[in-house]
């Protein structure tokens, strides 16, 4: 029998042409007569427009048109905001500014023009009549009153949510201590290494639109551009070539999709655009950015009573698709891995004259990880424990699974005893507590973190969703035997390709390399969802499984009918389906030749099928090829072998692991060096585990560069100082130490394919490892705790 | 005013006239349509425009056309020679060196380079040698075992 190939580490399919400099990414793809365009952006974080000249730009050569607000006000609809909170404002984010500029790099005009340098040049040709006006830019004060970013809202508050279950107020009565500390979530730039892209090519005398986009979800992003530009749905497609990094960021509905679409209407033409590296930290979405103060109730021997957290989260000027909905996640993953009978979260959400934060890998669920797993050190700390005893005495045992939370989720499975065991024993927990003592008697600091997480994955059952939470799969085996699988999850960088390719050819028994996974095209693909929030084989994989399920039904009764037997009498396995008493006879090797798997029918469509009378065993292959011939088929059925599922999950999963991070803190310089590394993470079951470990690297250097090093920073004005890679500090490969990895694997239950989710979970796990490791190194100086990115000029001012 | 340039890519000699500020990233992307190599930051930052000129890796969203005159450039998709994969373009393929495969190109080019000048590096002087390039992916470490699988199959 052939291995199987879920399970194994297979390497990618999508990889050739990708190392051979052969993908073709937006900006790769090359249209003729394709017009370019440029963005006039504000340069104020808040200002009123006066007026626009635009009379030197249009003068210029190799200027097509120039657009403003005005031309588009009635035109191109708003940028949409999917999430749906009550009393929420939502401001009317039209594609380019009206009246005032509310962010520094908000789009206030278009030029198009026949090259890409005309078109950035005469962007400077377009003078902007600014009146500057107030900027808000700290979140606090924003929340407290002052200046005003919408001033048809009367405050600066977008809404004002509290949510968790219990009695609050009793639960911190019945505490002996109440240990409180606040934290700053620091405003993070995705950097997708690919900045966006939009290609749009209109074709009139179809009446067709065509927008390549460098999105996660082009499904969504169809529906709501037709409803933006008023183009029929069913006249729209969505392509996402390779896409190169999202992170969340490319989980979005961008004004500039919306525009370059309704500009190839209007100018007949193909408009591309390719965001700079300046243009993607001013508008593309930024996350986190949560200023929050955690109050634990605990009793003395370390058993939380309850938890409370005020936050205000800092929205930016509008809403994106899911602005204000990101710190409502926060909300829910509160309990984190531990049994807390009562948890309220209030939170602010507040708006700013900065670019919206958004779903920022993790999406509000590194936040309370955070805020949980740092505040466990607190405890630790102040109740004279050590951290790993204050976490085991409040995790829920592992058979008090599905375990429900006082925030009203139900988490699925879990063992969080035994990956934080596995973590403790693979870094050699209570040597390097031993080392530690030493280094610091010989003046060295060191420091060792700890943070065992959840997080909600698999997002989720569509009660819980602003637009639908499925996965649609259509599988079709081809008249030559060759499988396609059509997905709706959107990868980009995941490898689904490969592992979607796994999870068929197992259960359709054929070679891996006879299944080609398509997605990312809207006039190709069945309507989906897309990939984020850990979810495409958790729910997308799902759908693909059950897809095949579906597809085999109808194969089977081809086959029985083919080998003139029953249906319920046939077995499958390796790809052939068998007559029972076939296979019982082939133990005693008396059954017919097969047709080896991978050189089924090859024939034309007009070949005669191989008869059958008489076979005891036929392969899915030969199957697909006589359901397409239809000669053979019993009556009633179907000509063709295809199936389409959707695939809802009845709940998110929850993975879960424990990381344990080593710092040594350089005394003269400041400098957190991470010197020890070691991740123990519970995703489930595993379909390729060379791509989980990639998943977990990742996600851990992204913790990484919040911890040490990465911030989004406006000034007093709210300009923007960190604008390019030369400011914004993402994590270089020698500041990376070498991970120690390791799995536990608890198979969830929402899916048949036990399978939970891992894109987030460094991102997730990792961050309050490393400051609780940096905040144990400098306890001999009180320190408590430290904001990131922990900078060594504040570790350097906190030591001398 | 445009200028004459005449630049071998990939053995392939080309030459033509472009502006002097075109940016080389640019002629080989829009003029050569060689689109393998890709911009990501147009500061020099992350690498991912790195190609090879004259056997040195240098990034080409920060110099010009006009500069590279003359000049022998290998881009990614002149690495693979006669088909055959690299040693580091294999190394990425079988160690999951890259995800979105964005800064590959580049990380690959780069990557050739160090193989080059230290045939036997160690994990520290391969991320020392990575340090020019941006990766927002992997977290690095397939990377550098690629590129020790790489110096493994390159020195056999």
């Amino acid at each position: 029998m052939a291995e199987k190939y879920v399970g194994r580490r297979i390497k990618r399919t999508e990889d050739p042409r990708l190392i051979k400099g052969l993908a073709h990414y937006v900006d790769d793809i090359r249209l003729p007569d394709t017009l370019h365009v440029a963005f006039v952006r504000s340069l104020y974080a808040h200002a009123k427009i006066n007026g626009i000249d635009t009379a030197e730009a249009l003068k210029a050569p190799g200027v097509v048109a120039v657009y403003t607000g005005k031309d588009i006000a009635t035109k191109v609809g708003p940028v949409p905001c999917a999430a749906a909170l009550p009393d929420l404002k939502v401001p009317d984010y039209r594609v380019l500014a009206t009246g005032k500029a509310l962010f520094v790099g908000h789009p206030i005009a278009a030029v198009v023009a026949t090259d890409k340098y005309t078109a950035r040049d005469a962007v400077h040709l377009i003078d902007v009549d600014y009146e500057e006006l107030p900027a808000v830019v700290d979140v606090e004060q924003a929340a407290a009153g002052g200046a005003m970013v919408h001033e048809n809202f009367g405050d600066n508050i977008a809404y004002k949510l509290t949510s968790g279950e219990g009695d609050i107020d009793a639960a911190m009565k019945a505490a002996d201590k109440i240990v409180s500390q606040k934290m700053v979530h620091q405003r993070l730039a995705p950097i997708a290494m690919e900045p966006r892209g939009v290609l749009a090519r209109y074709f009139p005398g179809e009446e067709e639109l065509t927008v390549w986009s460098s999105t996660q979800i082009p499904h969504l992003l169809r529906t709501q551009l037709a409803l933006m530009i008023g183009i029929p749905e069913n006249k729209l497609r969505v392509i996402t070539p390779e896409v190169g990094g999202g992170f969340g960021s490319k989980l979005n509905v961008y004004a500039e999709e919306a525009l370059l679409g309704w500009i190839s209407i209007q100018l007949g033409k193909p408009v591309k655009w390719i965001e700079s590296r300046r243009e993607n930290v001013q508008a593309t979405i930024h996350g986190r950015a949560q200023v929050g103060t955690v109050e634990v109730g605990v009793k003395n021997d370390g058993t939380i009573t309850g938890l409370r957290y005020n936050v205000v989260a800092d929205l930016g000027a509008y809403h994106q698709l899911l602005t204000p909905a990101i710190p409502t996640l926060t909300g829910l993953m509160l309990s984190g891995a531990y049994k807390i009978p009562a948890i309220q979260m209030n939170v602010t959400g507040v708006f700013t004259n900065k670019m919206s934060t958004d779903a920022y890998r993790g999406a509000g669920r590194p936040e309370a990880t955070y805020v949980v797993e740092r505040v466990m050190d607190v405890i630790a700390r102040e109740l004279n424990l050590d951290p790993i005893e204050v976490r085991r005495k409040n995790f829920p045992k592992a058979d008090e699974f599905p375990f429900h939370t006082a925030t009203g989720l139900d988490y699925d499975s879990g063992d969080y005893e035994a990956a934080l065991h596995k973590a403790l024993d693979l870094s050699g927990y209570q040597s390097l507590r031993e080392e530690q003592k030493k280094a610091r008697d010989n003046g060295k600091l060191i420091g060792i973190g700890v943070s065992s997480y959840v997080e909600i994955c698999a997002l989720g059952p569509s009660q819980a969703m602003p637009a639908g939470g499925w996965e649609s799969a259509t599988v079709r085996i081809e008249p030559t035997g060759k499988v396609t699988v059509m997905t709706g999850a959107s990868p980009h960088g995941q490898g689904q390709e490969t592992s979607f390719a796994q999870i068929a050819a197992d259960e359709l028994g054929v070679d891996l390399n006879d299944v080609t996974v398509i997605h990312g095209d809207t006039g190709i693909v069945q309507y989906g969802i897309g990939t984020f929030g850990s979810r495409a084989t958790a729910v997308g994989g799902t759908a693909v499984l059950i897809a095949i399920q579906k597809l085999k039904e109808k194969a089977s009764k081809i086959a029985a009918h083919m080998m003139q037997g029953e249906a319920s009498r046939l077995s499958f396995e390796a790809g052939c389906y068998t007559k029972q008493e076939a296979a019982a006879a082939s133990v005693t090797g008396k059954s017919e030749p097969v047709v080896p798997v991978g050189e089924g029918p090859a024939g034309a469509l007009n070949d005669v099928p191989t008869p059958t009378n008489g076979r005891n065993k036929i392969t899915i292959q030969e199957i697909a090829l006589a359901a397409h011939v239809a000669k053979e088929i019993p009556p009633d059925t179907e000509p063709g072998l295809s199936a389409t599922y959707f695939f809802e999950p009845k709940n998110f999963t929850f993975p879960f692991g424990t990381h344990i991070c080593v710092v040594e803190i350089d005394k003269d310089t400041g400098e957190t060096k991470i010197i020890k590394y070691v991740a123990v993470d519970d995703c489930g079951k595993v379909i390729n585990p060379l791509l989980v470990d990639g998943q977990v690297h990742g996600g851990i250097v992204q913790s990484i560069g919040q911890a040490l090093y990465e911030e989004v920073v406006y000034d007093e004005q709210g300009q923007l100082v960190t604008g390019e890679l030369m400011d914004y500090a993402l994590p270089k490969a020698s500041q990376i130490p070498w991970f120690e990895t390791d799995r536990t694997e608890t198979p969830s239950p929402v899916n048949p394919l036990g399978v939970k989710g891992v894109g987030e979970a460094g991102t997730i796990g990792a961050t309050p490892a490393i400051v609780n490791a940096v905040v144990d190194a400098l306890s001999p100086y009180g320190v408590m705790h430290i904001d990131m990115p922990i900078r060594p000029e504040t570790v350097w001012k906190l030591i001398h | 005013m445009k200028q004459a340039i005449s630049i071998n890519v990939n053995g392939v000699d080309h030459a033509g006239e472009v502006e002097p500020r075109l940016l080389l990233v640019h002629y080989l992307r829009d003029e050569l349509a060689l689109t393998g190599t890709h911009v990501g930051c147009e500061t020099s930052i992350c690498g991912a425009c790195t190609i090879l000129l004259d056997g040195q890796a240098v990034k080409s969203c920060t110099m010009f056309a006009v500069q590279a005159d003359g000049s022998n450039i290998t881009t990614i998709e002149g690495l693979a020679a006669n088909g055959n994969l690299h040693p580091v373009q294999e190394g990425f393929w079988e160690c999951h060196g890259l995800q979105c495969g964005y800064c590959t190109p580049g990380m690959i080019m780069t990557s050739t380079q160090i193989i080059d000048r230290n045939p036997n590096p160690s994990r520290d002087e391969i991320r020392h040698g990575l340090d020019g390039n941006l990766c927002r992916c992997t977290g690095y470490q397939h990377i550098v075992e690629a590129v020790e699988y790489a110096a493994k199959k390159a020195s056999a």
